[in-house]
């Protein structure tokens, strides 16, 4: 049997024996894609809460406002109304007036900023407007769309996908690797005719092997539980998928190339992938950050993974559309393997 | 009678403030069909020299030959013909026997089947058996039958029996010396005289990075010019007036302190012995402890040394 055949079927024995390995990379994700997928699926039709300041036209503003289905209404004071404003707990309090000496009817105490603020003034104007006897021009149609898509799930998902092909690189490879030398394995390979290409070759091998279930998974959960579709070209997905694990299996491999004991390697794995948790658009928009971040954060390794996956997936853009990504994606395999070439410790 | 290896003024030295010496101007050679031991305390150089030769380290200064061939020249030529055993080696533990072996065996272009290799270290049966659940003396067969898989010319056993039970000790042993029934070449370093007196045709003693003494087990005892040694300790310190008049005494070739017990080397006990019982208590000296053997390897060690080989 050809070395790296042999190599690779022992790689997958040795991984798929160990219950906890295939709990975390299999199991975990679906878990996450579970519970994420819960917490934020009520965003069915959103509910704003706004204060009302307690005086002697205050009871005629509630009403005026109380066949509204989308605002809570609390009549508080000026101190509370204070209090819940700074703590979010309302994004808006109206106080009305008597409307004398310049003196405005009502005054909407809000900070625009703030998510659902506008929508809620929006909201509360249209309706003492139309209680005050303001005329609508014209009646438009609300037809729903009801296509899935669109939800914090959607954009979940190829978050997901990156960090499972960026934690199957980095662990299943990386951290693997370091076990092996720690555990005198390497060296003990090496004083045999095995190839050092032979063996990376089946590490990557089997690296990509684990993760079509990974994948599989992962997709299937979210179809069956949140509607999840691909909108794109399945053939893309693929693509950019595979094209990922390469990516992460060469970073693991570099992340892993010299360290000699478990502390080291762990740290070495969380330095580099905490980071990239929070800043790669994973869980969250990376736009939120100031914009001269951006074109850093583009060009850090799971970012492109993430946001070709969301074009492709989402938006059902093409794969040739995703250039600028696979070309990080591309330098981010090459050149960690390089490295990992140069630098890699075989025997002591 | 060619070589299997030959090695000349092989040094190693680790940089370190100070730098270590690990090994210090090594020479030895071989002989094809031989079973060759180096023997030594922890800390001698014996590992170091040992992955040397197997081409896992790179020495300082001096050459070696291995199989005809060197390192950095036929490394591929050279890791197909020979058979490796590393000290604490962890093979992974959640794969059998058989499947440690065909990994093994699929690095080689010839070799045997991983039933024979299995069968050679007798753990056929325990073919399917997982390697976390084998005992050590089983771990160390297989870790002895990964470098038989490619039907090696030349063996390398780093301290082979360490960490063993006397009972897988000797089954060890066993599979050692049917090697040389093969007539393949074994290069093994220990710390165990036993070990190195009963399967080697030739030792070299080695010491903080050099080798003492060499030659045959039987002809390094032969050497020391004394056969016998009587082991004793005393309630008290014998003076050195005490230590001369042992000396003194017809067929004792030298009379040492080590650590608590006084080690007499010399030619006859029968001769010895009385005189020896006689002077103490004439002293009123009590002896707390008696011993007489036959001189070992680790007695050569001593002599040439002035220290143990074990630190037990």
């Amino acid at each position: 049997m050809h070395p790296i055949l042999s190599i690779t079927i022992t790689r997958l024995k040795e991984f798929t024996r160990r219950p906890e390995a295939l709990f975390w990379v299999y199991f975990f994700p679906v878990l996450m894609i579970i519970v994420l997928g819960n917490a934020f699926q009520n965003q069915t039709v959103e509910t704003f809460h706004v204060d009302v300041i307690e005086n002697e036209h205050s009871t005629d503003l509630i009403e005026g406002l109380s066949d509204q289905s989308r605002l809570e209404v609390h009549l508080v004071d000026t101190e509370e109304s204070s209090r819940r404003l700074r703590s979010g707990k309302s994004v808006l309090a109206i106080i009305a007036n008597d409307n004398l000496n310049d003196q405005k009817q009502y005054v909407y105490r809000i900070d625009v900023k703030r998510p659902g603020a506008a929508a809620a003034q929006n909201i509360v104007d249209d309706a003492l407007q139309k209680a005050k006897g303001r005329v609508d021009a014209f009646t438009a149609q609300e037809t729903p769309f009801d296509e899935p898509g669109g939800t914090y799930v959607d954009f979940l998902v190829p978050g997901l996908l990156g960090i499972g092909l960026m934690g199957g690189g980095m662990w299943g490879v990386g951290f693997a690797i370091v076990d092996m030398r720690i555990r005198k394995l390497l060296k003990r390979y090496m004083a045999t005719p095995m190839r050092k290409s032979d063996f990376l070759i089946s590490m990557i091998l089997s690296r990509l092997v684990f993760m079509i279930p990974q994948i599989a998974l992962t997709l299937l959960v979210a179809y069956w539980m949140f509607d999840f579709r691909i909108y794109g070209n399945y053939a893309a997905v693929i693509f950019l998928v595979v094209l990922g694990a390469f990516e992460f299996a060469a970073v693991g491999l570099m992340v892993g190339s010299r360290a000699q004991t478990m502390e080291t390697a762990s740290g070495l794995m969380n330095f580099v992938m905490l980071p990239l948790y929070t800043l790669c658009g994973a869980f969250f928009s990376y736009e939120r950050f100031p914009e001269i971040f951006h074109p850093i954060i583009r060009w850090l390794p799971l970012t492109p993974i993430i946001d070709s996956l969301r074009a492709v997936m989402s938006e059902g853009e093409p794969l040739l559309a995703q250039w600028p990504e696979i070309v990080v994606m591309t330098v981010w395999s090459v050149i960690p393997f390089g490295i990992a070439m140069l630098i890699f410790r075989w025997r002591d | 009678m060619s070589f299997a290896i030959r090695c000349e003024e092989l040094t190693k030295t680790y940089p370190g403030k100070p730098p270590v010496e690990a090994v210090r101007g090594i020479s030895f050679e071989v002989q094809e069909g031989e079973c060759y031991g180096v023997l030594g305390p922890n800390g001698a150089g014996k590992t170091t020299t040992i992955e040397i030769l197997e081409g896992l380290l790179e020495a300082t200064s001096g050459s070696a030959e291995v199989l005809g061939m060197q390192w950095g020249h036929d490394d591929n030529a050279i890791r197909q013909r020979i058979g490796v055993s590393l000290q604490e080696t962890r093979l992974s533990e959640r794969l059998t026997v058989e499947e440690t072996l065909r990994l093994f065996r699929s690095f080689y272009t010839d070799g045997i089947s991983p039933q024979e290799a299995m069968d050679r270290v007798s753990l056929g049966e325990k073919k399917d058996a997982w390697i976390k659940n084998l005992s050590g003396g089983q771990k160390q067969r297989l870790a002895v039958a990964t470098a038989l898989v490619g039907d090696p010319n030349l063996i390398f056993l780093d301290e082979p029996t360490t960490g063993l039970d006397p009972s897988s000790r000797r089954e060890l042993w066993g599979i050692i010396e049917s090697f040389a029934d093969a007539g393949k070449t074994v290069l093994l370093t220990t710390h165990y005289m036993e070990e190195a007196e009963r399967l080697c045709d030739r030792v070299a003693i080695f010491d903080s990075g050099k080798i003492i003494t060499e030659g045959t087990p039987s002809g390094l005892i032969r050497s020391l010019g004394a056969e016998h040694v009587i082991e004793f300790s005393t309630d008290r310190q014998l003076t050195d007036d005490d230590l001369d008049t042992l000396r003194g005494i017809e067929s004792v070739d030298r009379v040492e302190l080590l650590e608590s017990d006084y080690r007499v080397s010399i030619g006859q006990p029968h001769h010895v012995l009385p005189k020896l019982i006689n002077h103490l208590s004439s002293n009123e000296i009590a002896m707390t402890g008696l011993t007489t053997r036959s001189a070992s390897l680790e007695d050569v060690f001593v002599a040439r040394t002035g220290h143990k080989l074990t630190d037990d």
